[in-house]
C-alpha cells in the first residue's frame, strides 16, 4: 500500500448502534503517522483508528512498549497523539475533524518499529531510580547525559513558532456548580434549578449522560428523560467537553472549558456558592504480567468502543469480570459479534494470570493455567472513585474495604458530593440521591449568598438569611465489591510512567516504604493520568510490601488541577496594558526607538543618542519626561508629611521654591529621590521616580492611613494628567520665553530651584520648575495632558533656529552621569542606606522623626559602609561594563554600577560602589572586565563629572 | 482565592488586595534600640492560627485596615479600619 492511499485494512467498524455517536452522513479522511483514514463525525481519533483495525496508537514513555486504547475516554494513558504542532492531544476524546494530521509520539523511527523498544529487554537494567542514580556523576558529563534523556523524555513535541491563540478567560458568580455530568449531576442540577439556583453543570465528555450513554436501551431511555429536565431549566449552563480542575479557599473553582467556536480554551473562574461534586466512578485496570499489551482494556472501553463508537474491538476475547459492568461487556461483546472465548468470573476465584503477545495480546494464561488464543482481554475489577475536588476542600476521604473503594468523610458547608462516588444502587435510587443533594445544595446556597450580602457594610439590601431547613439526603446503599489490585504475576501499575509492581516493590525493599516516597521515587501517579487510573493500584502493592493495610498505607495526595489545562489558558488573553505620553505619535514619526520602561514604552533616542547629548550641551534639547511619577498634595499638614516622608527638612520651604529629596524606608534604604515644589501655601507637587510612582503612593497612603490619621491631607495620583517636558541647553531660557506667558523668566526673578505657574504656548495652568538633572540651565514644564503634544510641537517650531532637538533617555542617562545624579535602583541597590549614597548633606538627623531615622543614626556612626564614588579609567578609551567588579586581589570590593562614553569629556566615566578604604579621591582602584581582564580607574573628587560647582544649571 | 471582608467594601477577592504583612507598633525612633526596631523590621511570629495582619485594599478603596485570619483555613473573623482620631471633630 503507498503512502497516501486511503488505508483500507480489515474494517472493524459495526452497523448502527442505539447510543452511537456518530454522524454517518458525514464520511471524511484524515491521516494517521501520514496515511489517510476514513472518518464519521463524532468519531475520536482513536474510534476511527480503531474502526480501521488499528490497535497500536504509542510507545511507553520508559520501556517504549506499544500501547493500545485501555480507557477509550480522556484519560486513556496509551492514546496520547501529535495533532499538527499540539502535542499530548487525548487520541481517544479529541474528535477527529476533516484533513487533521494527526501522528504518534514517542515512537523512533515509526510505531510498529520502535528503536528504543529495545529497553524492554534492559527493563531488569532500568530499575526504579534508575535515571537519578545513573546520570548524576560525573558533572562535567551532565550535557551528554541532557541530551541522552531528552531524546528518550515521553511526550509530543511543541513547535517554538506555535502562534499563540485565542484563550479566553471568565469570572462567573454561579449559585452552584455541579462537576460532572452523568445522571447524578443532572439530577442534581435539575432539583437545583427548580429550587431557584443558577447552575453550571459541567461535564468532561462531549455530551452529558456518564455511563447511561453506553449502556442499554433503559439506560439511553432514561437519559433522554433527563436530558429533556436539563434543556427545560433555562437557569442551568451547560458546559461539555470542560472539567472543573480544582476547587479552592472560597468555594473558587476553576473550570477549563473546551471545544468553543474559535477559542482554543476558556479558563472560567467561578465563585460558587456550593459545589456538587459527582464526577461518577473510574474503571481500574489490574495488575498481571502483560496487561498493558495492545488488546488488553477495561470493560467500560469495550463498553465504549462498542456502543458510543460502533466499533468491535477485537474478534475472541476473554473476559475477567467481578462486577455487573463486566457482566454486561460480556453481552455487549456477544452482540458486537466478538467471540467470547472464556469469562473468568471473580466472584467465584476466576483470574487472569497473564497475557502474551508483543504487538498485541496473543493468548491469554487464565487462572487455572488454560491457555486460550485471543486478540481482546477485557477486565472488569473494580472501581476508583476520583475524590480529587473533595480532598482539595479539605475532606480526608475513607477506603472501605467491603466495597474495595474510597468515600468522602467530613466536607465542608459549601461542598456536597453525589453519584458514584457517594455510593451505588439502583438508577432510581442515585437520582433520589442527586436530586435531593441539588435541592440541598441550591438552599446552602440562598445562606451562603445571604452571608456574603449581609457583609456588605452600608448595604441596603434588608434580605435576611433563610430560614428554611435542610433537605433530608438519602442514604445510598453501598454494593460489595472484591478487593481485585495485583492478581499472581507483575505488571503496569502507571501505564504513563511506565511503573510496574515490581518497580514499587523494589522502592519498597529501598526504603521508600511510605506511598509519597515510593511515588516520588518511581514517578507512579505522576503521569499525565496522574493518578485517576493507578493511584489505588499503586497502594494496594505497597501495602502488600510493606505489610500494612490499605488504610495504614493511605493514598498519596491529590492536587490541582484535576486534569490537565493549557499555558494558554493559564495565561489568558495575550494583552499586556502599556502606557504612552501624549506626544508619542511626534515620536514614532520621528523615528524614535523605543525602551520599555515598567508600564510605560518612550524614547530611547532618536537616531544619535551622542548627537542628542551635545545639542544639549551646546543648543537647547527637549525631552519627553512624562512617566515622571507626579502626587499633588493639598492640605495644612502637608509639610509635616513632607518632613517625615524625606531625609531632609520640609517646613522651611516657602511658596515657589521646589527642593530635591530622598526617601529611605524603615531599613534606612533608599527608596525613592524626586523633586517636591510648594505651589501654594497648602499645595504642593511631588514628582518620584517613574519606576517608583505606584509605590511610593502606596507608601504615603499607608502612613497617612494607618500612622498619622490626624494629619490633614489629600494625594491625588496626577502623573497622567500632566505631560512633562524637559527643556535643557544653554538655550532653554531663550526658548522657554518665546512661549511662556505672564512669567518673567529672569534669573533674579526666576532663579534655581523655584516653580511658577504660568501660561506656555496659550495652554494656562502649566507648572515650570527650574531645576536641573541634566547640569545644564533647564526646565521642567508640566502641561495638561491633552496638550502635551500641542505644546511639545510649539517647543519644536518655536526653538528650530535656537537648533532644539529632542533627546531620550539615553542621551539623559549619559548627561546625568556626567553630573552625577545617581539613578534609584541602579546605582543604589537593596542594601544601599541613605549615607551610603553621597547625601549625607541631606540627612537630618535633627529633625524629630522620619521614615528609617534610627537606622541612618546607627550607619553614621558605624561608618564601615559601601559608598558610592565617581570613577574615571586610566584608559579613558574603556567603559567598563555595568556591574563589572571592583577587586582586589581575589576579593571583590565594590562594583560599577553606571558606565558611559562622555562625548563631552571624551572619555569614560562611570560611578560605583567600595569599600570605605578606596573611598578617597585619587585612590587608584582594580576594575575586573567580564572577559577577565583588569584596568585601574581613579576615584574622583566628586559624583559630577562635569561641572561640579553646578554654576551652569544655576546660570 | 480567599474572599476577604474589607471593612469599607464588603467581601471581595484577596487578588485586590495587597498583603503589608503582620500588624506591629512602630517603636519610638528616638529610644529605640537596634534589637527592637530590627525586631520591628524583620521578626515575624508567622502562626499556625490566628493572626492579626495588614492589608490594603489597592483595586478597591485604597484603604488600609486590619484583618484578623486564620492561616490554617483562611477563617478572617474581623476586619476593622485603623482608628481615625479626627472622626469625632467632622
Ligand atoms: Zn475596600
Amino acid at each position: 500500500m503507498s503512502r497516501g492511499a486511503l488505508k483500507t485494512g480489515k474494517s472493524m467498524r459495526l452497523g448502527r448502534q442505539p447510543g452511537e455517536v456518530l454522524d454517518r452522513s458525514r464520511q471524511f479522511v484524515f491521516t494517521w503517522n501520514g496515511r489517510k483514514y476514513p472518518a464519521f463525525g463524532g468519531d475520536t481519533i482513536i474510534s476511527a483508528l480503531s474502526a480501521a483495525g488499528e490497535s497500536v496508537f504509542s510507545r511507553s514513555f520508559k520501556y517504549h512498549r506499544p500501547r493500545g486504547l485501555l480507557t477509550a475516554s480522556f484519560l486513556d494513558p496509551g492514546c496520547n497523539v501529535q495533532v499538527g504542532d499540539e502535542p499530548n492531544v487525548r487520541g481517544a476524546h479529541r474528535k477527529v475533524e476533516p484533513h487533521m494530521a494527526a501522528s504518534a509520539q514517542n515512537a523512533w523511527p515509526s510505531l510498529r518499529f520502535d528503536v528504543k523498544s529495545a529497553n524492554r529487554y534492559l527493563e531488569r537494567f532500568l530499575p526504579p531510580g534508575f535515571y537519578y542514580k545513573t546520570f548524576m556523576e560525573p558533572q562535567r558529563l551532565w550535557p551528554l547525559y541532557e541530551r541522552v534523556l531528552q531524546r528518550f523524555a515521553g511526550g509530543g513535541k511543541a513547535s517554538p513558532d506555535a502562534p499563540h491563540g485565542y484563550y479566553d478567560k471568565r469570572y462567573a458568580h454561579p449559585d452552584v456548580v455541579v462537576a460532572g455530568g452523568g445522571p447524578a449531576g443532572m439530577g442534581a442540577a435539575v432539583a437545583a434549578a427548580e429550587a431557584g439556583a443558577r447552575v453550571m453543570l459541567v461535564e468532561e465528555e462531549h455530551e452529558l449522560g456518564g455511563h447511561l450513554r453506553w449502556g442499554d436501551e433503559e439506560d439511553l431511555a432514561a437519559l433522554r428523560r433527563l436530558g429533556e429536565e436539563v434543556a427545560r431549566n433555562s437557569t442551568i449552563e451547560v458546559m461539555t467537553d470542560s472539567v472543573v480542575t480544582g476547587r479552592y479557599d472560597g468555594n473558587w473553582v476553576a473550570v477549563s472549558q473546551r471545544s468553543l467556536p474559535r477559542v482554543e480554551e476558556r479558563l472560567i473562574k467561578a465563585r460558587t456558592k456550593t459545589l456538587v461534586v459527582a464526577p461518577g466512578l473510574i474503571e481500574r485496570p489490574y495488575v498481571f504480567q502483560g496487561n498493558d499489551a495492545p488488546g488488553v482494556m477495561l470493560s467500560t472501553a469495550a463498553r465504549r468502543l462498542i456502543n458510543l463508537y460502533a466499533v468491535k474491538p477485537g474478534e475472541r476475547a476473554v473476559v475477567l469480570t467481578a462486577n455487573a459492568e463486566g457482566d454486561a461487556a460480556v453481552a455487549d461483546l456477544e452482540r458486537a459479534g466478538v467471540e467470547v472465548a472464556r469469562v473468568e468470573d471473580a466472584r467465584n476465584g476466576g483470574d487472569i494470570g497473564r497475557v502474551r503477545g508483543g504487538q498485541g495480546a496473543r493468548e491469554v494464561e487464565c487462572g487455572d493455567g488454560a491457555r486460550i488464543e485471543c486478540d481482546l482481554v477485557v477486565t472488569a475489577t473494580g472501581w476508583t472513585a476520583p475524590t480529587s475536588l473533595l480532598n482539595m476542600a479539605g475532606d480526608k476521604p475513607f477506603y472501605n474495604p467491603a466495597a474495595a473503594r474510597f468515600f468522602p468523610s467530613r466536607l465542608p458547608e459549601d461542598v456536597l458530593a453525589t453519584g458514584g462516588i457517594a455510593g451505588d444502587g439502583s438508577l432510581d435510587e442515585l437520582l433520589e440521591h442527586a436530586r435531593a443533594t441539588g435541592k440541598e445544595a441550591a438552599r446552602r446556597a440562598r445562606g451562603i449568598g445571604a452571608a456574603l450580602r449581609a457583609g456588605i457594610p452600608q448595604s441596603t439590601d434588608g434580605e435576611e438569611a433563610p430560614q428554611d431547613s435542610p433537605v433530608t439526603i438519602p442514604d445510598l446503599p453501598v454494593n460489595g465489591h472484591l478487593e481485585l489490585f495485583r492478581g499472581r504475576t507483575h505488571g503496569i501499575v502507571d501505564y504513563s510512567e511506565d511503573v510496574s509492581s515490581k518497580d514499587l516493590v523494589a522502592a519498597v525493599k529501598e526504603g521508600y516504604d511510605s506511598a509519597e516516597l515510593a511515588k516520588r521515587y518511581t514517578t507512579a501517579t505522576m503521569g499525565p493520568t496522574q493518578g485517576k487510573l493507578e493511584t489505588v493500584n499503586a497502594m494496594a502493592v505497597i501495602a502488600e510490601a510493606t505489610g500494612r493495610s490499605m488504610e495504614e498505607t493511605g493514598a498519596t495526595t491529590w492536587r490541582p488541577p484535576y486534569a490537565p489545562i493549557t499555558l494558554g489558558a493559564l495565561a489568558g488573553r495575550n494583552f499586556e496594558p502599556v502606557r504612552y505620553s501624549p506626544m508619542q505619535p511626534w515620536h514614532e514619526r520621528q523615528g524614535a526607538r523605543p525602551l520599555v520602561a515598567g508600564a510605560w514604552i518612550r524614547p530611547d533616542h532618536y537616531g544619535d543618542p551622542e548627537a542628542e547629548v551635545r545639542n544639549v550641551r551646546k543648543n537647547v534639547g527637549v525631552i519627553d519626561v512624562t512617566p515622571l511619577g507626579k502626587l499633588d498634595l493639598r492640605g495644612p499638614d502637608v509639610s509635616e508629611l513632607l518632613n517625615f516622608l524625606y531625609v531632609n527638612k520640609w517646613s522651611n520651604l516657602e511658596v515657589g521654591k521646589v527642593r530635591y529629596g530622598v526617601m529611605c524606608a524603615e531599613d534606612g534604604v533608599i527608596l525613592d529621590d524626586g523633586v517636591t515644589g510648594r505651589l501654594g501655601p497648602e499645595h504642593y507637587l511631588m514628582t518620584t521616580t517613574s519606576s517608583g510612582a505606584a509605590g511610593v503612593l502606596e507608601w504615603i497612603e499607608d502612613w497617612l492611613q494607618t500612622y498619622q490619621p490626624d494629619w490633614r491631607v489629600h494625594v491625588t495620583p496626577v502623573t497622567g494628567a500632566y505631560a512633562s517636558i524637559n527643556i535643557a541647553g544653554p538655550k532653554s531660557r531663550e526658548l522657554l520665553a518665546r512661549v511662556a506667558e505672564g512669567v518673567d523668566l529672569s534669573t533674579e526673578a526666576f532663579p534655581y530651584m523655584n516653580v511658577r505657574t504660568g501660561t506656555v504656548a496659550g495652554v494656562e495652568g502649566c507648572f515650570m520648575w527650574r531645576i536641573g538633572f541634566t547640569g545644564e540651565l533647564s526646565y521642567e514644564i508640566h502641561v495638561p495632558a491633552a496638550y502635551g503634544l500641542y505644546v511639545w510641537e510649539a517647543l519644536m517650531e518655536r526653538g528650530a533656529d535656537l537648533g532644539v532637538r529632542p533627546f531620550g533617555v539615553e542621551a539623559q542617562r549619559v548627561l546625568r552621569l556626567e553630573k552625577g545624579h545617581f539613578i534609584v535602583g541602579q546605582d543604589t541597590d537593596a542594601l544601599t542606606q541613605g549615607f551610603g549614597a553621597g547625601i549625607s548633606w541631606a540627612i537630618k538627623l535633627d529633625k524629630e522623626d522620619f521614615v528609617g531615622k534610627p537606622e541612618l543614626v546607627w550607619q553614621g556612626e558605624r561608618d564601615g559602609y559601601f559608598r558610592l564614588i565617581g570613577l574615571q579609567p586610566h584608559d579613558g578609551s574603556v567603559a567598563p561594563p555595568e556591574a563589572s567588579q571592583i577587586v582586589e586581589g581575589k576579593t571583590i570590593v565594590g562594583r560599577i554600577t553606571s558606565s558611559r562614553f562622555s562625548s563631552t569629556l571624551e572619555r569614560s566615566i562611570c560611578l560605583g560602589f567600595v569599600a570605605p578604604h578606596l573611598a578617597e579621591p585619587g585612590t587608584t582602584v582594580t576594575v575586573q572586565l567580564p572577559n577577565g581582564e583588569r584596568i585601574t580607574a581613579r576615584v574622583m573628587e566628586h559624583l559630577a563629572h562635569y561641572d561640579p560647582e553646578g554654576a551652569k544649571a544655576r546660570g | 482565592m480567599i474572599l476577604l471582608p474589607c471593612p469599607h467594601c464588603g467581601p471581595r477577592n484577596a487578588s485586590e488586595f495587597r498583603y503589608a504583612g503582620e500588624a506591629s507598633t512602630r517603636p519610638d525612633p528616638n529610644a529605640t534600640t537596634p534589637e527592637e526596631w530590627r525586631a520591628y523590621l524583620y521578626i515575624k511570629n508567622n502562626p499556625a492560627g490566628w493572626t492579626t495582619e495588614k492589608w490594603f485594599h489597592r483595586t478597591g478603596c485604597r484603604r488600609y485596615f486590619t484583618a484578623e485570619r486564620h492561616t490554617v483555613t483562611n477563617e478572617v473573623r474581623e476586619t476593622r479600619l485603623p482608628a481615625a482620631r479626627l472622626e469625632s471633630n467632622s
